[in-house]
């Protein structure tokens, strides 16, 4: 027997799951899925679309049962304490989840009811929470006429009034532009400021490094690896050093040059012949550094140089060898592949 | 994956949701749906304009040559037509309440409802009770345009039982509703469905024209459809005439319907995925 303070991640666990497992007929939407999570941090579970995150969100909200495997949150049963669970969870879908028809306050004021405040309770919480995700102003106004952002951050506003002790955001920035995007950021990490336990999916490297600070990497209904977000990284080469010469004979010459000093990261140092590009993998920015440094010594005119984390696609490859989603035997016909591995 | 079994903290049966908080909540989703009519008062629309254009339409087109095989002429009509009009108020706007239900499922805001710790029927019983309202008004909205179009109201009581029947049997129709809401994939397809199954019915009954003329056949039909009943038992009850027997069918299929009906569409809404 596994108490459930028993983490081995150290810490009192918020979410614990073992071996969740549902089924679609012949789909294995999950398919023995451990995840621990610590209060009062931020867990992100990353994967393409289809890997099973939202169907681990919507058992863990109860709003559907696994078939086999068991899952505690707040020391609550999905399946044997429903009611309890959901007193002590919030849920932000990937749709935006409000009424339209309501205008933002009677939105709120809603939910404050049906949490059993009383009116005056739930008023005051309306109010309160319109203020803090600046929305007073459209308070009266229907949620249908809201902006996407609007709507995410009535969205989060929405499962905040129990004052969850666990919250679940299901790619809350999914289809919003980069400025909205920033905002929702923004407003989770205040949350999470708060002391509130977060769990978020995301397709995005980018949002997990920007908001979790430990990963779960899913892929079709499988936990393919879990850690924290430097660890991670580390395993997936870091970041992407992208170095344009002005003279694309002088790819070859410096990718020998920097293969040589060895400053790069795990990975070889690539040529992109297609966009003229070289692509290094480096781990810090000292490394980062250090590439600048070694082309400026040796009198290369660069006409850009810029850094990319690793896509969603390139966290997979290395981890599992094929591609998002992709069988495991399939050849990944990007003339990147080398990149990561 | 891992064998070990989770022990939760409290290892006890789920609470039960308290009454008055049933009550709370419902109230609370009530307030919701009315919200609703007022941001979009189109959604009256129906109820205003079904009771109009049926009186209108079956009053003045059909209502002098049936009049006359009653043994009268449209005066004699409509007070043959009125209360099967009134039976059948609570059916049509049982046909609405699917389609709205749909709507919320493919908003969304469906799961936001079903991951809070509310009882599941709350959120059914809340849209009953405003269809319920919504019955009320198309009613009034009947009972004016008959007085204008010269129905005499012999039994005030009668017709406030006929109102009450309409609605038990209007309510028991809506779990029906409810549950296609549930369970097909578009709003559209509720409303067609509806029409589909309702249309045969409605015509295929006493409501709108005295069954002794039509062929065999199709008495057999109207004979036992639960709209004559309705429709006779409205009519007993506001002009005179036989009440027992109908209203027994009435109300037998109306217990029956409810009692199938409501756990079906509370499951469907529970395990909807």
């Amino acid at each position: 027997m596994t108490r459930i303070d028993d983490n081995p991640a150290g810490g009192r666990s918020a979410v614990t799951v073992r071996g969740l497992v549902k089924h679609y007929g012949e789909t294995k939407a999950l398919d023995g899925v451990d995840l621990d999570v610590r209060e009062g941090t931020v867990m992100g579970v990353l994967g393409p679309n289809g890997a099973g995150k939202t169907t681990l969100v919507r058992i863990l909200s109860t709003l559907i049962t696994p078939d086999a495997g068991q899952a505690l949150v707040a020391g609550y049963d999905v399946v044997r304490q429903p009611r309890q669970l959901r007193r002590v969870i919030g849920l932000t879908g990937q749709y935006a989840s409000v009424d339209e028809k309501l205008p933002g306050w009677e939105n709120l004021y809603l939910i404050g009811r049906l949490l059993d405040l009383s009116r005056k309770d739930a008023r005051a919480r309306a109010d309160e929470l319109l203020e803090r995700f600046s929305l007073t102003e459209a308070a009266r106004r229907p949620a249908g006429t809201y902006s996407g952002g609007m709507r995410r951050r009535l969205d989060l506003a929405a499962s905040m009034i129990g004052r969850p002790a666990v919250l679940y955001l299901d790619e809350p920035t999914t289809g919003l532009d980069p400025r909205t995007r920033n905002e929702v950021w923004d407003e989770v990490k205040a949350m999470v400021g708060d002391g509130v336990t977060v769990l978020l999916t995301t397709q995005y490297m980018e949002e997990a490094e920007q908001l979790a600070s430990e990963l779960t990497v899913v892929d079709r209904g499988k936990v393919i690896a879990k850690g924290g977000i430097e660890e991670l990284k580390a395993r997936v080469g870091g970041r992407t050093l992208r170095v344009r010469p002005v003279d694309p004979l002088q790819l070859r010459p410096l990718a020998g040059m920097l293969d040589e000093l060895g400053i790069t990261g795990l990975a070889a140092t690539t040529v992109d012949t297609e966009t003229g590009t070289l692509l290094v993998p480096i781990l810090s920015d000292e490394q980062l550094t250090a590439v600048v440094g070694a082309v400026t010594a040796r009198g290369i005119t660069i006409s850009s140089i810029t850094t990319e984390l690793p896509s969603l696609d390139e966290v997979f490859l290395s981890l599992t060898g094929h591609r998002a989603g992709a069988p495991q035997d399939a050849t990944p016909a990007d003339s990147r592949v080398e990149v990561a591995v | 994956m891992s064998s070990a079994t989770l022990s939760p903290d409290a290892v006890k049966a789920d609470t039960p949701i308290p009454v008055r908080a049933h009550l709370r909540h419902t109230g609370a989703l009530i307030r919701r749906n009315l919200l609703w009519i007022r941001q979009d008062p189109e959604s009256m629309f129906d109820a205003i304009l079904f009771p109009v254009v049926f009186t209108l339409l079956f009053v003045y087109v059909f209502g002098g040559s049936i009049g006359q095989s009653l043994g009268g002429g449209q005066d004699r009509y409509v007070q043959y037509v009125i209360p099967g009009l009134l039976a059948m108020m609570g059916m049509n706007m049982a046909q609405g309440v699917g389609t709205g239900f749909n709507q919320d499922f493919n908003s969304g805001v469906m799961d936001r409802f079903r991951s809070l710790p509310i009882g599941r029927g709350s959120v059914l019983f809340a849209k009953i009770a405003v269809e319920l309202m919504r019955m009320l008004f198309a009613t009034v909205v009947l009972l004016v345009v008959a007085l204008l179009v010269g129905y005499d109201v012999h039994s005030w009581s009668g017709l406030l039982a006929a109102v009450g029947l309409s609605a038990v049997f209007g309510s028991a129709l809506m779990w029906v509703f409810l549950t296609l809401g549930v369970v097909m994939k578009s709003a559209q397809s509720v409303q067609a469905m509806g029409f589909l199954v309702l249309m045969p019915l409605q015509f295929g009954s006493s409501i709108f024209a005295p069954t002794a003329s039509m062929p065999g056949w199709l008495q057999a039909f109207t004979d036992y459809n639960p709209l004559s009943a309705l429709a006779d038992c409205a009519r007993g009850l506001m002009e005179g005439g036989p009440v027992a027997h109908p209203l027994w069918v009435t109300l037998i299929w109306s217990v029956g319907l409810t009692a199938l009906m409501a756990p079906v569409a509370v499951h469907k809404f529970r395990t909807k995925s």
